[in-house]
């Protein structure tokens, strides 16, 4: 009979590290902390990949291609190396990477403070608690909906979703639907509303605009082949702006399709500018819509232009095709500025304008003024905490699965060497254990 | 030969806009500026507005001088026309802004700017504030701004410029979102 995890791991005591959450990243950890020999535990709130169980959308799928994922150790093996995974191929793939590093997880245990505590922390826990030297915050970028104060004043009678709570369009009303953000979460579900019979307006602000394919190979190809996937936190101009930069419009499908503006508008949907405020039933929205389709084409011009020198600077061989140019975002006739949601019977609001990570449980002093986590590339302000999968944390594919592993394998580094310097080094308990 | 950078200069001060910047980010209360302006009414529809003082970095600060500004309205709204009309002086402000933007984001990329000339229109159907037609705003029902830029610089760079221009800009900010406005009597 197997022995159940439960009993191989004593539910609480004392051990190097602590990792928190069981997603791709903290698994990716616990494979690096486990190379070096370091004791440690993952604890996760319900099960391996939680919120690819129970948080995402049904139509969701991945924005990168299978053959990009990939985990320390681990990568896609399947038949369809150019398709894109849902939520619960996901969900399979992260599970059979835990089985495969044997990962000490602690499933169905909740965190529920972290303090300092002599040269470490307690970390306790609805299942009792843990003491460690060094504390690792897995539990991912996407805690808490980053829902605009305009959501308070909606009227009662519309209904306000995120991408957290919304599954598909067989919940909604048959009224319209106001979708607020166009990053990538937007446009699918603008598109996926649009595509179920109701009418869909798009709120849109700055977004990033992306082609599926370029030249005959997924666009990720080429961000990984151009090195701009692999741009570090310390190179870049301004990282506090790259940081806040939304996810580019992209979706995963069989056919490959681009998912852009132009390809709503053709299919009905009604762009309006950024949802700026919500006045006695009215949504009001800001008169810049141009200028953001505008900032959005020129910066998907300039990133063809750079891939285009590279792929020139490689030959320009066969396997590309040849360069294109995509017709510019268009701005139809005067787009309005206030909607009467009462009147034009919107009952949905889906609020897909992004995420904070919830730390609210970290009762340690590492929040800046506007309560944001203090960390150099990882590095948390206070010895012995890191931090994983946030948006550009180390480069600017931190965020994405296939990023965790150059930044776990340096953050693994830098803890391994803080336990040594600290003393009482893990390595003899270790070895004598 | 001697190859030098060749360093744009659009008489922009950028080194000092960027340390502003930094040490704004560190003490975010000095960023918090208060613009002011006094209005007299002179005869008719004629008024004249200054500006001086303003309040920024923790103190009163003011202009070198005090700035005049006569408003009224074309003879064919039978007026004596001393002054450009108030929504006029918006057009002013939208482009006086932009322009200021384009110079200052044109220094911090390195483009040397020859020429930037902006050309405004905005419609306005008066049926809003003759109260004709109470489904017509009183304000603009649109802006257009048309810049012609010569520079040295991509046509590309330049649209980047005038993009940039926009996102940075107050006055922009201010046209395009709502603000509260709150009008007291004392």
């Amino acid at each position: 009979m197997i022995r159940s995890p439960l009993r191989r791991y004593p539910p609480a005591g004392a051990v190097d590290v602590v990792v928190i959450g069981a997603g791709h990243a903290g698994l990716a950890m616990s494979r690096c902390l486990a190379e070096r020999s370091i004791d440690h535990v993952v604890l996760e709130r319900g099960e391996t990949a939680n919120s690819w169980r129970h948080e995402r959308w049904d139509s969701l799928r991945l924005l990168t291609p299978n053959w990009q994922s990939r985990l320390p150790g681990y990568a896609y093996r399947g038949a369809d190396p150019d398709g894109y995974m849902s939520a619960s191929d996901v969900v399979d793939f992260i599970d059979g990477y835990s089985r495969f590093i044997g990962a000490p997880v602690r499933t169905h245990t909740t965190v529920t403070s972290v303090v300092a505590e002599g040269c470490g922390y307690r970390v306790a826990t609805d299942r009792g608690e843990w003491r460690c030297r060094a504390v690792v915050l897995a539990s991912g970028a996407h805690g808490l909906p980053a829902v605009p104060a305009a959501a308070e004043a909606l009227p009662k009678s519309v209904t306000a979703l995120t991408p957290k709570t919304y599954r598909n369009p067989s919940q909604l009303d048959d009224g319209g639907v106001l979708v607020v953000g166009a990053s990538a979460s937007g446009l699918q579900l603008a598109d996926e509303v649009q595509r179920s019979g109701r009418r869909v307006i798009l709120a849109v602000g700055e977004h990033i605009r992306l082609p599926r394919v370029y030249r005959g190979l997924d666009i990720q190809w080429w961000l990984d082949a151009v090195g701009i996937l692999d741009e570090r936190y310390d190179e870049v101009d301004d990282i506090v702006r790259a940081r806040r930069v939304p996810s580019p419009q992209l979706a995963g499908t069989p056919e490959r399709a681009t998912l852009d503006l132009n390809a709503l508008t053709e299919r009905g949907v009604e762009l309006v500018g950024r949802l700026v405020g919500v006045t006695d039933g009215k949504a009001q929205f800001s008169g810049s819509l141009r200028n953001h389709c505008a900032m959005a084409d020129l910066k998907l011009a300039r990133l063809l232009e750079r891939i285009d020198q590279w792929a020139a600077d490689h030959g320009d061989g066969p396997a590309f095709a040849p360069p294109e140019r995509f017709a510019e975002t268009r701005v139809e006739g005067s787009p309005r500025l206030n909607i009467d949601l009462a009147r034009e019977r919107i009952s949905t609001v889906i609020f897909a304008t992004g995420f904070r990570p919830d730390f609210s449980w970290l009762h340690v002093p590492v929040f800046d003024h506007k309560g944001r986590l203090r960390h150099d590339g990882g590095v948390v302000a206070a010895p012995g905490l890191y931090v994983l999968g946030l948006n550009f944390m180390r480069r600017r594919k931190s965020s994405f699965i296939h990023g965790a592993e150059d930044d776990v394998r340096e953050l693994s580094a830098h803890l391994d060497a803080g336990l040594r310097v600290a003393g009482g080094g893990h390595v003899p308990r270790r070895a004598v254990g | 030969m001697n190859i030098t950078a060749i360093k744009a200069d659009n008489g922009v001060n950028v080194e000092a806009l960027l340390s502003a910047r930094q040490a704004l980010t560190e003490a975010p209360e000095g960023a918090r500026f208060k613009w002011r302006a006094t209005c007299e009414w002179v005869s008719g529809t004629h008024s004249r507005s200054v500006v001086h003082g303003f309040f920024g970095l923790g103190a009163e600060q003011s202009h070198k001088t005090a700035f005049r500004y006569d408003a009224d309205h074309p003879e064919l709204f039978a007026a004596d026309d001393n002054g450009a009309t108030p929504v006029e002086y918006v057009l002013v402000a939208l482009a006086s802004c932009l322009t200021a933007g384009i110079a200052t984001v044109a220094q911090n990329r390195n483009i040397q700017l020859r020429s930037v000339k902006a050309t405004l229109e905005a419609g306005m159907d008066l049926q809003g504030i003759l109260g004709i037609d109470s489904e017509v705003r009183n304000g603009f029902d649109g802006i257009k701004v048309i810049f012609e830029i010569d520079a040295d610089a991509t046509d590309q760079e330049i649209a980047a410029l005038v993009a940039q221009s926009q996102r940075r800009s107050a006055v922009f900010d201010i046209l395009t979102n709502p603000t509260n406005v709150a009008v007291e009597v004392r």
